[in-house]
């Protein structure tokens, strides 16, 4: 690995560091400033959930959440969070080694005296370090608004817990299965419409999943995988999805160098 | 010492031709040209030697090193300078040539104050608000800091101006002084006819010839401009005589072969005025285009 590419990259990556954790806090602090008056109708809100369609409220990921505790809200708000973390995890991988491309920079950077492993090794690192960021930022805004609108309630920070590493693991995947579908392609023109293609086709294939309940499509999507209802509510991960979700990345990250070291680097 | 053999280097990409069965040798010390038009394979050449694309078949060592197998070591002695430059958009000058530093060993910040100088090259800007010009003379800075053995140019000139374009030849040269390898693509030929001992020509993806600058425009062909009276004693059913244009008594034409013959025949016509030149590498090369 080399500090200089890693430094270089890091100091690239700060504003999207900052703007999607400014993201997360936001969403956050919205849901759960809202928990308060939630919480006092949560018998009427509950109620109301119940007499929705069941294909509807397991759409919103609503089917097994008990929106009056403090880890039901907090998973039922959690999807939203995901939706930024993928998009964010994916553009970083979409974009690690195609935007020098797309940027005509690849010449520059790889006629350097350093390896390609090398390169991808200290990008990768530098996208970890990126998420990982943005994942301590999502962990202490989470922290701080349940400890300032629990108003009381008891909770367990174990399980708040496991849904943030959920979090970290689901973004894990979108980086790598990223990586290699831009390794895979000739070239792209622009990260960010195959970072939300890849971010919101998996979670609508996830919200669709709940509608039509033959088709297993959400075996597919890691939105299902890192369901934070499941994750609360059994206060564990959904291991089997998990393992194969862990082979998923280290296979594309694999393939992605086998890919990156043997690839013609696109000119003009 | 030969600093790069190409041998039998071919490249395609999918079923569009690169390059093909290149094979030449540049010495140490030399400074090469590489002329042909646009698409005719010197980017891909000059890629193919860094390894930016691998080759199809064929193969190429540089330093007496294969680069197939010699590994990203071989290009520390690199310098390089791709024919579109173009960097982090967000980062000030000085940084990205820090940057470009902190790959190869040693303190190279004397080297870029000295090198920016002389470029005339303002290290507080950022690159997004430099012009095409500029941008290429951060190219030939980043591309020359680490002090090279080997330089790769490709059209290195394209967007700067003729003063820029001056000093830029005459450090080209003073590197060379130093003994370092040249190598030089263009398709700009009064330069490379300037600067160069040496010129491949590529066409097609295919090289053409390879020859001293001075045999090419000496040995070969002979640029007559004859003023005639008379009856045009010319035409090209005579052996050597090549772009033979009349008008209004005016002959202009190549010639090779024994210059007697054309002598001869000349002596035996009217002739108002006669000029017989060597030809510019430009009039040369748009005979291997015909």
């Amino acid at each position: 690995m080399s500090a200089n590419i890693l430094l270089h990259e890091l100091r690239q990556n700060r504003k999207s560091i900052l703007t999607w954790s400014t993201g997360l806090v936001v969403v956050i602090f919205i849901f759960f400033s809202l928990f308060t008056s939630f919480t006092k109708d949560a018998a009427l809100m509950n109620d109301v959930l119940a007499r929705f369609p069941e294909e509807l409220r397991d759409a919103f990921g609503l089917g097994n959440l008990d929106l009056s505790s403090v880890e039901g809200y907090y998973a039922f708000s959690f999807v939203f969070c995901q939706l930024l973390m993928a998009i964010q995890a994916a553009g970083y991988g979409f974009g690690l080694l195609s935007a020098d491309e797309t940027e005509l920079r690849a010449d520059y950077l790889l006629s350097k005296p350093i390896s390609r492993a090398n390169v991808l090794t200290s990008k990768l690192t530098a996208a970890l370090l990126s998420l990982l960021i943005t994942d301590l930022v999502l962990a202490a805004a989470t922290f701080s608004a349940i400890a300032l609108f629990r108003g009381g309630m008891s909770y367990k920070p174990a399980a708040i817990g496991l849904v943030l590493l959920g979090g970290a693991l689901f973004q894990l995947v979108f980086l790598s299965v990223g990586l290699l579908l831009s390794l895979l392609v000739r070239k792209i023109h622009s990260v960010t419409p195959y970072a939300l293609g890849l971010a919101f086709g998996t979670y609508v294939l996830n919200a669709f999943s709940g509608v039509f309940q033959d088709v297993k499509l959400e075996l597919l999507t890691p939105f299902k995988h890192f369901d934070p209802g499941y994750i609360v509510r059994y206060q564990a991960l959904d291991r089997p999805f998990v393992l194969a979700d862990l082979a998923i990345i280290v296979i594309s990250i694999g393939l992605s160098y086998w890919l990156f070291y043997r690839r013609d680097i696109a000119a003009v | 010492m030969r600093v790069i053999e190409v041998s039998q280097l071919t490249k395609y990409y999918g079923k569009s031709r690169g390059i093909v069965d290149l094979s030449f040798d540049v010495e140490e010390g030399e400074i090469f040209g590489f002329i042909g038009p646009n698409g005719a394979g010197k980017s891909t050449t000059i890629r193919l030697l860094l390894s930016l694309i691998h080759p199809t078949s064929g193969s190429a060592k540089l330093f007496g090193k294969e680069i197939a197998s010699a590994g990203a070591g071989l290009r520390k002695d690199i310098g390089y300078l791709p024919s579109e430059v173009f960097y982090y958009e967000d980062m000030k000058v000085i940084d990205l040539l820090k940057y470009s530093a902190s790959f190869f060993d040693g303190d190279c910040s004397a080297r870029i104050s000295e090198l920016s100088d002389l470029m005339e090259l303002e290290l507080g800007r950022r690159i997004r608000d430099l012009s095409y010009g500029n941008k290429k003379k951060v190219g030939i800075v980043q591309g020359l800091l680490h002090s090279p053995k080997l330089l790769l140019l490709d059209e290195p000139t394209s967007g700067l101006d003729p003063l820029m374009q001056r000093k830029f030849f005459d450090l080209i040269r003073q590197e060379n002084a130093r003994g370092v390898t040249i190598f030089f693509s263009s398709h700009i030929l009064g330069e490379v006819q300037r600067l160069c001992s040496r010129v491949g020509i590529i066409r097609e993806g295919k090289l053409v010839e390879v020859s001293d600058i001075r045999s090419l425009q000496q040995n070969n062909y002979k640029k007559i401009r004859v003023n005639l009276r008379g009856e045009n004693p010319i035409t090209t059913d005579l052996q050597g005589v090549s772009n033979l244009q009349t008008e209004n008594g005016l002959a202009q034409f190549f010639f090779r072969g024994d210059i007697n013959t054309i002598l001869r025949k000349l002596a035996a016509a009217d002739v108002g005025d006669i000029s017989i030149e060597e030809p510019s590498l430009e009039e040369i090369f748009m005979h291997y285009y015909e």
